[in-house]
């Protein structure tokens, strides 16, 4: 709150009118209708619904199809989250050290950024395309079994590359600018009492850089469960056999290939309830840095 | 150059590579004929088809889609950017102007509801927010694709921080001046935030070129298409099978929806990490 402000008016409301309509209209309305319809029942034609309480919650969180995708889900987020924070973290401490060509390096590995994820998507999966993917055929050459259209694993494999790979720059761009932030000298002092590098990026470097890390936890699961939508779409799409469905792919492929209204949007509210947990998380780690 | 700097240098040479070489395959591959590119598989070296096939990609009606041009395409993508960054821009920072320099009775609850929107991303709701931009009567325009998305807490928070370190006797002197809430925010607020307003609208046009899950819904008609939709239709084309597999057709698509916000992060490295790192906090 400001100190000085403007006296009592109708023209504040003017203001935040237009943010507040647009939020109104398309955040609550749909997600209020997505509660609403997660606990009824349609007919096959959308004709008639019925209120049936939890039945949609039962029906899908219980199916196996379900917990497949939350499985995978899990695994995948882990994987991508550790994964890309470990590249970038190491490309960024290097980038911080070398001092011959630093913006040319700082500039090659963060200008993927811009790339969209659907975009690095099918990139790689013309790379991995059986016909002329050289991906394909190295990996097949070093001695894998690799067919990533038939193995899970494989085809997890393939999606958590791609993933990673989107998600490096970001991560190497908030490290680089957290490690620039820690003070010379700081770096200084570490310098005599201690010889060996590595120690001093572990007892000194990392714990500062430990707020930055925390937060990009955050950004990084949230990646990995909603913006990996385009690179799952251009990639797999689920397949083989669901392996490498995530929760809002099958909130998608549930809603608008199956037309299954009610266990779709009861999938919407869990993963509401899981964005509210990691917001939750964010804010009070957020309240903890400012005292930091 | 001792060895722990040339061992440096290695792990960033690799890092660039791991980053750049995707791409740049797909570019000089997008420069073949398809029979090369079937033959021999991807390719490093650039080839002779560049702009035959950048041509036709670009501007023959039917080189890509059935109708619609890339050129076509583009054009829908950087109203989609554009419109996104500057209506978020401008959303926010009336919001956030309202919240910072007014008193009124709703403004916590108000700052609750854009709160709020933070717990529900487009995903979570996706069925509901098609089914409200149909009964609107805005599927396949562009007021439902953009509209819907520049609405977030994001860009207001941002603004708020910034606002809020703006000093107060600002707003006692342009008082003295007499000059309206209206005044005060056009003639001062706006000219001091300017390199904010830079820096976000730069982030936010990248955010809104690459847009997917929204468009691929509400989008049905081909000359509504952005270039990221159109991979995804291009890949489906692919993998029909049908004639020769137009490998290099897909790879310039990739090419042309990248270069737009590759060019200008690159740009506007600066602004750009600026933006990025502070709209995070």
């Amino acid at each position: 709150m400001k100190r000085v402000q403007f006296e009592h008016s109708p023209i504040p409301y003017l203001f935040v009118a237009p943010q507040i309509i647009i939020i109104v209209i398309f955040f609550l309305w749909p997600a209020a209708q997505a509660v609403y319809q997660s606990f009824l029942l349609e007919d096959a034609f959308g004709l008639s619904s019925q209120f049936v309480w939890f039945r949609n919650y039962s029906d899908t969180i219980f199916s196996s199809a379900w917990l497949q995708a939350f499985g995978f889900t899990i695994i995948f987020s882990t994987l991508v989250t550790f994964l890309s924070l470990g590249i970038a973290l190491l490309l960024a401490v290097k980038a911080n050290e070398v001092i011959q060509g630093a913006s040319t390096y700082k500039t090659l590995l963060m200008w993927a950024y811009a790339i969209a994820p659907p975009v690095a998507g099918l990139m790689g999966n013309l790379m991995f395309n059986p016909l002329i993917g050289d991906l394909y055929g190295f990996m097949n050459a070093v001695g894998f079994d690799f067919d990533h259209k038939l193995d899970p694993y494989d085809a997890g494999f393939v999606v958590i590359l791609i993933s990673v790979w989107k998600q490096v720059s970001v991560n190497f761009i908030f490290f680089l600018s957290g490690l620039q932030g820690i003070p010379k000298s700081v770096n200084e002092a570490a310098m005599m009492d201690c010889n060996s590098s590595t120690r001093r990026f572990w007892t000194i470097t990392f714990p500062l850089l430990a707020p930055t890390t925390f937060f990009l936890m955050v950004i990084n699961i949230t990646y990995a469960f909603f913006e990996t939508f385009g690179i799952i779409d251009t990639t797999t799409q689920g397949a083989p056999g669901g392996a490498t469905t995530t929760l809002v792919f099958k909130v998608f492929q549930d809603g608008f290939r199956g037309a299954d209204i009610g266990g779709s949007s009861a999938q919407s509210v869990v993963l509401m309830l899981l964005v509210l947990v990691l917001t939750v998380i964010q804010f009070r780690f957020i309240e903890k840095k400012v005292h930091y | 150059m001792t060895r722990s700097t040339l061992i440096t240098h290695l792990i960033l040479i690799s890092g660039a590579i791991f980053m750049t070489l995707p791409v740049w395959v797909a570019f000089a591959t997008s420069t073949h004929a398809p029979e090369t590119i079937l033959r021999e598989g991807l390719q490093i070296i650039p080839g002779g088809h560049f702009f035959e096939t950048y041509n036709e990609v670009l501007f023959v009606e039917g080189g890509v889609m059935k109708k619609v041009t890339a050129t076509a395409m583009l054009k829908n993508s950087l109203i989609l950017g554009i419109g996104f960054a500057v209506g978020k821009v401008i959303i926010s920072m009336l919001a956030a102007y309202a919240i910072v320099y007014f008193r009124f009775r709703l403004a916590v609850p108000l700052f609750w509801i854009i709160f709020m929107t933070l717990l529900l991303p487009l995903e979570v709701r996706i069925i509901p927010s098609y089914k409200v931009v149909a009964d609107l009567g805005l599927l396949d325009t562009h007021t439902g694709l953009i509209i819907p998305l520049i609405a977030s807490a994001t860009g207001t928070f941002f603004f708020r921080q910034f606002f809020r370190s703006v000093p107060d006797e600002l707003l006692e002197a342009a008082r003295l001046d007499g000059a309206t809430s209206w005044g005060f925010f056009i003639d001062i607020l706006v000219p001091l935030s300017k390199t904010m307003i830079a820096a976000i609208l730069i982030i936010m046009f990248v955010v809104g070129w690459n847009q997917y899950l929204w468009p691929l819904i509400m989008t049905t008609k081909e000359e509504n298409y952005t270039l990221v939709i159109g991979i995804k239709q291009i890949y489906q084309v692919l993998n029909e099978g049908g004639e020769l597999p137009q490998f290099q057709k897909a790879f310039a698509l990739t090419i042309l929806a990248t270069l737009p916000p590759v060019l200008v992060v690159l740009i506007f490295q600066n602004w750009f990490v600026k933006g990025l790192v502070e709209s995070e906090k």
